[in-house]
C-alpha cells in the first residue's frame, strides 16, 4: 500500500468501484461471492480514502491530467480538503450501506439485485470523481455520470409509481444540470479562460457584480441535487426507491453531491472573498431561508415516514447553501462540517426507517407507537439521528450549527441566526413526536387507526428487530453520529485547510 | 509509390465504382458483399492515406484529370475539411460492411443482395466523388449518382410503404439536384468557370457588375443543398425514407449522405462565396440560425410522439443535422469546429443506434417500441450500445455529443448570442425524453412473448456495433483525431474568409 504515490491512490478510489461493477454481473449466479465482491470493494475504497488522508493534512495535494477533450477543458483530478471530506463520508458510508442493503434486499425479497449492486457501484465510483474532480468539466461529468447511475435505482421497483419518481428524478436533475449548470460553466470558461478550481476562486475581476450574481444563480440552481427550492420535487418523488437506495440518495452521494458541489463552486470558482465583495448575493441567503423554513413545514405535516425524511433533508441541505451564502470562513467550515454530520445522521434514519419497515412492515408515523420496546436498537438508533438533525449535543450536527452561527453573528446578519433557531425549533417538532411515540406511547390495536393505515395483520403481528445486517449498519451509523461529536478533528481540519488555503 | 501516392484523389472514386460494377455481375449476395466489403476497406485506406498527406503539408492536393489544366479540365482537390468528410465517410463505410452480410441476407431476397451491394457501393462512389471533387458541375454527376441509387437502396426495403418513401425522395431530391444544378449555372454565366476555388477568385471581380445574378445562385445552391441536407422545414423526405430503408441502407446513409451535403454547404459558403465577398454581406448566417434553432425544438419534439423507433431516430437526424447548419451559421472558430465535429459524432452516434436497431430487427423482426419491452435483458449488449449512443445524442459528458456542444455554446457565446446557448443545452433535454422512452419500455417492461428467447446477434454484427458504442466514447475524451481536425478545417476555412 505504501508504495503507492498519492496520484495512485486518487486513481484507485474511482478504479475499485468501476472494477467491482464489471465483477458483480460475473457472479449474478452465486449471490454471496457477488456480495463479496461489493463488500471488499467497499472495504478497498474506504482504505485508499483514509490512506489518502495523512497525505492530504500534511499539506500534499495530489493533482493529474488524464486526458484533454476540448483545449483547456481537461478530465483532471485534484484534492482539496473539501474534496477529501467529502471522499472520507462518502468512501466510508458505503461499507455500511453495503452491509445494510444485503440485509434489506435479502429481507425483502427484492428483485433485480445484480443490477442494483451494479449501479451503485458506478455511483460510488462517480461520487469520487465528484469529490476529486480538478475543474468543472470533470466535476460535471460526474455529476451527470451520478445522475444517470442511480437513476436505474429510483426506478429499481419498475412499477407504475416508480416510473414516475424516475421521470421527475431524470428531467429534474438532467434539465437543470444541462439548461443552468452547462452553460454556467460555458459562461466561466469563456470569461476566466480556465475551469480549474483555484483558491480564493478565479472570477475575480472578470466579471461585474450583476453578472456574478447571475452566474451564482445559474450555478446554484443548476446543481439540482443540492434540491434550493423550486427544484426539490425530484427528492421527495425518489422515495419510492428502496430504502438502501433512499440512504444513498440522502446521505452517502447524490444530494451530499449537490451541496458539496455549490459549496465548492463558491469557494473555488467564486471565491468568498470576492463574493463577499461584490455584496449581490443576498437574494441566496433569502432563497435558501425559505427552503429550510418551508421545506420543514412541510416535513411537519407528512406522516410517511421517509416522505419526512425527504422534506427533512431538503432543509438541513439547504443549511449548507445558507452556511455558504453567509461568506464568511467560519460558516463554510460549519458548511463543510455540516455536510459530515447529515451525512451520518440522515443515513441512521433512513436505516431506521427501512428498518421498520422490513420487520414490521410499517410506513407511517402514526402506526408506529409503542414500536420502540419491540425494536430497540432500531428506535435509540432513530433517536440518536434525530438529535442530530436538531444539532443538540452529543451529536455531530451541533459543530455545523455552532460554525454557522458564530459566522453570522460575527458578520451581524441577523436573517440567518433566526432562520437556524426558527428551524431548530421546526426540527424538533417534527422528529421528537416520533421518538415519543415509538417509546411511550401505547400501541393501538389497527382498527382504531386511520384510513391510511394498513388494516392487516402486518399491522399486528408480532415482530422483533431486523434482521442482523441491517441492525448493524445501524448501530454503526448512529454510533459515528456521537463519535464525531466527540472526536471532530478530522472533518474539522480539513474544514480549516479549506478556507486557510 | 510515388505514382501510386500520385494517383490517390482519383482510386478513392475509382476503387468503389468499379467495385459496383464488379458486384453487378455477381450471381450470389455473398460473393458482391465480398466484393463490397474489400472495397470498402480498401476505400478507408486510401482516405487513411489522403489524411495523412492533407494534413502535414499546409497545401491542399491538386490532381487535374487527364492532363488538361486547371480550370479547363476537372480538378480533384483534398484539403484539411475534405479530408475529414473522406475519413468519416469511408470509415462508416467500413464498420458497417461485416455487419451487412447477416442483416442483408435477412431483410432482402436472395436475388437482390446483390443489387444491394452494388447500389451501396455506387452511393459510396457518389458521396465519395462529391467530397472530393473540385468542379461545381461534377460535384452534380456525383449527386445524381448517389441520389439514384439511394432511391433503389430505399425501395429494397421489404415493406411496400418503402416504395412510397422513396418515390417521395426522388422527387425531393430531384428538386434539390435541380436547383443545385441551376445555381451552378447562373454561376457559370457569371464567372465563366466551372471550377469551384476558380470561381471564387473570379466572383470578387463580377460581384459589382451581377449583384443580383450572384445572390440568386446562392438562394438555389443553398436551397438545393438544404433539400439533400434535410434542413428543416425541407425535412419531410427523410423520416420515411430512413423508417423504411433495409436497416444497413439506413445507417450508412443516416451516418454518410446528410454529413456529405452538410460539407457541400459549408464548401459553397466558406471556399467559394466567403472567400470571394464579405462573408456578412450575404444573407444566409441569420436564415441558417432561425432554421437551425426550429428544427432544434420541433424535430425533436417530433421524435418524442414517434412509436416507430427507426423514425423516431430519423427525426433526431433532422434536429442533429441542425446542430451541424447552426455551426455554419456561428461562422466563428469555436462554432465551425462544433458544426464540423458534429458530422463525425453524429455520424458515429447515429449509426451505432441504427445499427443497434438493426440488430433488434434481425432477432425480433420488429422496431416498433411496443415490440421492444423488456428487450434490455434479453440483448444486453445490443442495448448497452443504443444507450451509450443515445447518451450521446443528449449530449452526456464524457460522449461525442458532448464535445460537439461544447464548441457550438462557446461559439454561440463568443458571438454574444446569449439565449441561443440556452437553446442548444435544452434541446438536448427533449432527446433526454426520446432515448428515455426507449431506455424505460427496454429495461424496465417485462418481456413479450416473442422476445422471450431473443439474444444478442451473431458476432459479425456485433463487433461494429460495439466498436462504434466505444468510439462514442471515446471521442468524447480524445479528441485529437476529431474536434483536433475539425478545428484545421474550420481554421483554414476561416482563413479564407473575407
Amino acid at each position: 500500500m505504501f508504495a503507492l504515490s498519492p496520484e495512485d491512490l486518487v486513481v484507485l478510489a474511482l478504479l475499485i468501484p468501476a472494477i467491482a461493477a464489471v465483477l458483480i454481473p460475473l457472479f449474478h449466479k452465486s449471490p454471496n461471492v457477488r456480495e463479496a465482491v461489493t463488500l471488499v470493494a467497499a472495504a478497498l475504497v474506504a482504505l485508499t480514502v483514509w490512506s489518502l488522508l495523512p497525505l492530504v493534512l500534511s499539506g500534499i495535494r495530489p493533482s493529474m491530467k488524464l486526458a484533454e477533450p476540448v483545449p483547456g477543458v481537461a478530465l483532471a483530478f485534484a484534492v482539496e480538503p473539501l474534496g477529501m471530506l467529502f471522499a472520507l463520508v462518502a468512501g466510508s458510508l458505503w461499507i455500511v450501506n453495503s452491509i445494510y442493503s444485503i440485509g434489506y434486499m435479502r429481507g425483502n425479497h427484492e428483485p433485480r439485485q445484480t443490477s442494483f449492486y451494479v449501479c451503485f457501484a458506478i455511483a460510488i465510483a462517480a461520487t469520487m470523481g465528484i469529490a476529486f474532480a480538478g475543474n468543472l468539466f470533470t466535476l460535471f461529468l460526474f455529476y451527470e455520470v451520478l445522475t444517470l447511475s442511480t437513476y436505474p435505482l429510483v426506478t429499481h421497483k419498475a412499477t407504475p409509481e416508480a416510473m414516475r419518481a424516475g421521470r421527475v428524478y431524470l428531467m429534474l436533475l438532467i434539465g437543470t444540470s444541462m439548461v443552468l449548470l452547462l452553460p454556467a460553466i460555458v459562461i466561466t470558461g469563456v470569461l476566466a479562460g480556465t475551469l480549474d478550481f483555484k483558491a480564493g476562486g478565479i472570477l475575480d475581476g472578470k466579471i461585474g457584480a450583476a453578472g456574478l450574481s447571475l452566474l451564482l444563480a445559474l450555478f446554484v440552481f443548476g446543481i439540482g441535487k443540492a434540491a434550493l427550492m423550486p427544484f426539490h420535487f425530484w427528492l421527495p418523488a425518489a422515495m419510492v426507491a428502496p430504502t438502501p437506495v433512499s440512504a444513498l440518495l440522502h446521505a452517502v452521494a447524490v444530494v451530499k453531491a449537490g451541496v458539496f458541489s455549490v459549496l465548492k463552486i463558491i469557494v473555488y470558482v467564486f471565491g468568498i472573498d470576492t463574493l463577499a465583495r461584490a455584496g449581490t448575493t443576498d437574494w441566496l441567503v433569502w432563497a435558501a431561508s425559505a427552503t429550510v423554513i418551508i421545506a420543514s413545514l412541510v416535513a411537519l405535516r407528512q406522516d410517511n415516514l421517509k416522505k419526512r425524511l425527504a422534506y427533512s433533508t431538503v432543509s438541513q441541505l439547504s443549511y449548507v447553501i445558507l452556511a455558504a451564502a453567509i461568506l464568511t470562513p467560519l460558516s463554510a467550515i460549519g458548511a463543510a462540517m455540516h455536510i459530515a454530520a447529515h451525512a451520518v445522521a440522515k443515513i441512521t434514519l433512513f436505516f431506521a426507517a427501512g428498518s421498520i419497515y422490513t420487520a414490521a412492515h410499517k410506513t407511517e408515523i402514526s402506526q408506529l407507537d409503542g414500536i420502540g420496546w419491540k425494536m430497540p436498537w432500531t428506535m435509540t438508533a432513530f433517536a440518536i439521528g434525530a438529535l442530530g438533525m436538531i444539532g443538540l449535543p452529543p451529536t455531530a450536527g451541533f459543530f455545523g450549527k455552532w460554525f454557522m452561527l458564530q459566522g453570522a453573528t460575527q458578520t451581524g446578519q441577523w436573517l440567518p441566526v433566526a432562520v437556524i433557531m426558527a428551524s431548530t425549533v421546526l426540527n424538533a417538532a417534527y422528529f421528537l413526536p416520533i421518538v415519543f411515540r415509538a417509546f411511550f406511547a401505547e400501541a393501538r390495536p389497527a382498527y382504531s387507526l386511520g384510513a391510511a393505515a394498513n388494516v392487516d395483520s402486518d399491522a399486528q403481528h408480532d415482530h422483533g428487530e431486523a434482521p442482523w445486517p441491517i441492525v448493524l449498519a445501524l448501530s454503526l451509523t448512529a454510533l459515528a453520529t456521537l463519535a464525531l461529536f466527540f472526536a471532530p478533528d478530522v472533518p474539522l481540519a480539513l474544514a480549516k485547510l479549506m478556507v486557510g488555503g | 509509390m510515388m505514382a501510386f501516392e500520385h494517383h490517390l484523389p482519383i482510386l478513392q472514386v475509382l476503387v468503389p465504382m468499379f467495385a459496383a460494377v464488379l458486384s453487378a455481375f455477381c450471381m450470389r449476395g455473398t460473393t458482391a458483399w465480398a466484393v463490397a466489403l474489400v472495397a470498402s476497406w480498401a476505400a478507408l485506406l486510401i482516405a487513411v492515406l489522403l489524411a495523412i498527406k492533407v494534413f502535414a503539408s499546409p497545401e491542399p492536393i491538386s490532381y487535374v484529370m487527364g492532363g488538361w489544366t486547371v480550370p479547363i479540365g476537372i480538378e480533384y482537390r483534398v484539403d484539411r475539411l475534405n479530408a475529414f468528410v473522406l475519413l468519416l465517410v469511408t470509415i462508416i463505410g467500413a464498420v458497417i460492411m461485416p455487419y451487412a452480410r447477416k442483416s442483408v441476407a435477412k431483410e432482402i431476397d436472395s436475388h437482390q443482395q446483390a443489387w444491394f451491394y452494388t447500389m451501396y457501393l455506387l452511393c459510396l462512389t457518389g458521396l465519395l466523388g462529391i467530397t472530393v471533387t473540385g468542379d461545381a458541375f461534377n460535384v452534380f454527376v456525383f449527386m445524381e449518382i448517389s441520389s439514384l441509387s439511394t432511391y433503389v437502396l430505399i425501395a429494397l426495403g421489404r415493406n411496400r410503404r418503402a416504395l412510397l418513401a422513396s418515390y417521395q425522395y426522388l422527387i425531393v431530391g430531384t428538386i434539390g439536384a435541380t436547383f443545385y444544378v441551376i445555381g451552378v449555372g447562373l454561376l457559370y454565366l457569371v464567372t465563366g468557370s466551372l471550377n469551384l476555388a476558380d470561381i471564387a477568385s473570379r466572383l470578387g471581380g463580377a460581384s459589382a457588375e451581377f449583384q443580383r445574378p450572384i445572390i440568386a445562385a446562392l438562394a438555389f445552391l443553398t436551397v438545393g443543398i438544404c433539400l439533400k441536407l434535410a434542413l428543416f422545414p425541407l425535412h419531410v423526405w427523410l423520416p420515411n425514407a430512413y423508417a423504411h430503408a433495409p436497416s444497413v441502407a439506413t445507417v450508412f446513409l443516416a451516418g454518410t449522405a446528410t454529413k456529405v451535403a452538410v460539407y457541400l454547404l459549408i464548401r459553397i459558403f466558406y471556399s467559394v462565396y466567403g472567400a470571394a465577398m464579405p462573408f456578412t454581406s450575404l444573407p444566409v448566417s441569420e436564415i441558417l440560425l432561425v432554421m437551425s434553432v426550429a428544427a432544434m425544438v420541433l424535430a425533436s419534439l417530433s421524435a418524442v410522439f414517434e412509436s416507430d423507433t427507426k423514425r423516431m431516430l430519423a427525426y433526431s437526424s433532422v434536429a442533429q443535422i441542425s446542430y451541424m447548419t447552426l455551426g455554419i451559421a456561428l461562422a466563428n472558430e469555436s462554432g465551425l469546429t462544433g458544426g464540423i465535429v458534429h458530422m463525425m459524432n453524429h455520424g458515429v452516434m447515429k449509426a451505432a443506434l441504427f445499427l443497434a436497431l438493426g440488430a433488434v430487427f434481425f432477432r425480433v423482426g420488429s422496431v416498433r417500441l411496443d415490440d421492444l419491452a423488456g428487450i434490455g435483458r434479453k440483448m444486453p449488449l445490443t442495448m448497452a450500445v443504443f444507450v451509450v449512443a443515445g447518451l450521446g445524442l443528449i449530449g452526456v459528458p464524457g460522449t461525442a455529443g458532448f464535445i460537439s456542444k461544447w464548441y457550438l455554446a462557446v461559439g454561440a457565446i463568443e458571438k454574444g448570442y446569449w439565449p441561443l446557448a440556452f437553446v442548444i443545452v435544452a434541446s438536448s433535454l427533449i432527446a433526454v425524453v426520446y432515448i428515455g422512452r426507449v431506455i424505460e419500455v427496454a429495461y424496465f417492461r417485462e418481456p413479450s412473448a416473442n422476445v422471450a428467447s431473443t439474444r444478442d446477434p451473431p458476432l459479425s454484427m456485433l463487433v461494429p456495433m460495439l466498436l462504434l458504442g466505444a468510439a462514442t466514447l471515446y471521442l468524447g475524451v480524445y479528441t485529437e483525431w476529431s474536434a483536433g481536425l475539425a478545428q484545421d478545417a474550420a481554421r483554414m476555412l476561416l482563413g479564407g474568409l473575407k
